[in-house]
């Protein structure tokens, strides 16, 4: 038996009175934790304008590169566990900020092993599907033998990499430009 | 020693299910809609995966809109009830059901609402439930109300109720909006019409349902929900 999936619609403008209660931007300091990053940007529409009205979910493994899910097999759920899971509306200029532990690297196929990511879910009025993307590090060795990066363009991967913010410690700026030149890479799986 | 995954993937949404980004009637989606086509990658642990929630993310009374205010909300009280489903038709437990909607007169409660209808102090207009081992939930609300938008030339957007749905794993994440039957505003609705087959549509707008209701207190509705399944041939990806 098969049954047709429900189809999406968009979160619209007034998202934050349904979802905000659940934001988490802050997953420092839970259990897992390893190097704390902040990455920081903003997300942009076709005019290179803000946009203020956006949401984005991640998802991360915990530092050993484990997922809390039943289908991560080396990793564990329920009770104290690094949930992994952020939700950040954005705000004016379509600014968003989090704070996490670095992932580990995670099980990837035939054998191989994934470079350390953030899978980002992003949201907003004038999207009628979510968009799925992924944040990797920068100066990450396994970033070249990535399967997913490997699969993107070479001269667009850099949309995937966050940078370093020069004299600050830990602090990476990422931005997700939804349409138009620099356009981030966004996945269909 | 690392695991690797070894997992069946979930399957593609069936053709014209699921809108495109760009839906040009639909204003917003012109400049936000992505000009490059989605980049096609296998499925690995990290969407197979996806976050788990559970009682603790949930209040008491969370699934009950009429209940969270010292008086009742003013307008229609319904019971919105259904059930999550994957494509194979298996009911999917504990996920995680966030709405949202406007009151009866069709005003959020939202400081960028600037719709001159009234607020009602009674009413937030957001709830939360998991759903049951069968994948049921129920809902206790007041129909909202339509209201006009700024799309284009009085346009007006139908009675809705946002649905933001987390399943099993990261790509069976959906929101979506639940219409009510016999709208008259969803011929003219470009965010409903931007779902390209019809009978997809449909699956949008609830019906009416007398199972659900309390006589002489609330009428219901019934809104099924079906989440992206797992492919009956396993995917291996070692």
């Amino acid at each position: 038996m098969s049954l047709p999936t429900t189809p999406s619609q968009t979160v619209g403008p007034f998202f934050h009175l349904g979802l905000d209660p659940l934001n988490q931007g802050n997953l420092a300091g839970l259990r897992g934790t390893g190097d704390v990053m902040t990455i920081q940007g903003r997300i942009l529409d076709g005019d290179g304008e803000g946009v203020s009205d956006g949401l984005i979910e991640i998802w991360l493994a915990d530092s050993q590169g484990h997922y809390s899910h039943p289908e991560d097999r080396g990793g564990t759920t329920g009770g104290e566990v690094f949930r992994g899971f952020g939700r950040i509306s954005t705000g004016s200029s379509g600014f968003f900020r989090v704070a996490v532990p670095k992932p580990g690297p995670v099980a990837g196929s035939e054998g191989a092993l994934q470079a350390p990511h953030v899978v980002v879910t992003v949201f907003a009025r004038g999207l009628l599907k979510q968009l799925i993307t992924r944040i990797y590090f920068p100066d990450e060795a396994a970033n070249a033998t990535d399967a997913i990066l490997s699969r993107v363009p070479a001269e667009r991967r850099s949309t995937l990499i966050a940078r370093r913010v020069a004299g600050a410690e830990n602090l990476l700026e990422w931005n997700i430009i939804l349409q138009g030149d620099g356009e981030t890479v966004f996945f269909d799986f | 020693m690392k695991l690797t995954s070894n997992v069946s993937g979930y399957s593609h949404p069936a053709p014209g299910t699921q809108p495109d980004y760009l839906y040009p009637a639909y204003a917003a989606t012109r400049k936000r809609a992505p000009r490059h086509p989605l980049t096609l990658v296998p499925q690995t642990l990290s969407e197979i995966a996806g976050p788990v929630f559970g009682h603790s993310d949930i209040g008491e009374n969370d699934n009950d809109l009429t209940c969270q205010h010292e008086c009742e909300p003013l307008g229609q009280r319904i019971i919105v009830t259904g059930q999550v489903l994957d494509e194979n038709a298996r009911p999917v437990p504990n996920a995680l059901v966030e709405i949202w909607q406007a009151n009866a007169a069709g005003r959020y409660r939202h400081n960028m609402d600037d719709h001159p209808a009234p607020l009602d102090p009674n009413f937030t207009g957001c709830g939360r439930l998991l759903t049951s081992a069968e994948g049921r939930y129920r809902l206790i609300t007041v129909k909202p109300g339509a209201y006009p938008w700024k799309n284009h030339h009085n346009a007006w957007r139908p009675a809705h109720i946002h649905f933001s749905i987390f399943g099993a794993g990261l790509l069976t994440r959906l929101v979506t909006q639940m219409y009510f039957p016999g709208d008259p505003l969803l011929t003219f609705d470009p965010i409903f019409n931007s779902v390209p087959d019809a009978s997809a549509r449909l699956r949008l707008v609830s019906s009416l349902d007398w199972d659900a209701a309390v006589p002489g207190e609330a009428l219901g509705y019934r809104f099924d929900i079906v989440l992206r399944g797992r492919e009956s041939t396993p995917w291996r990806n070692e």
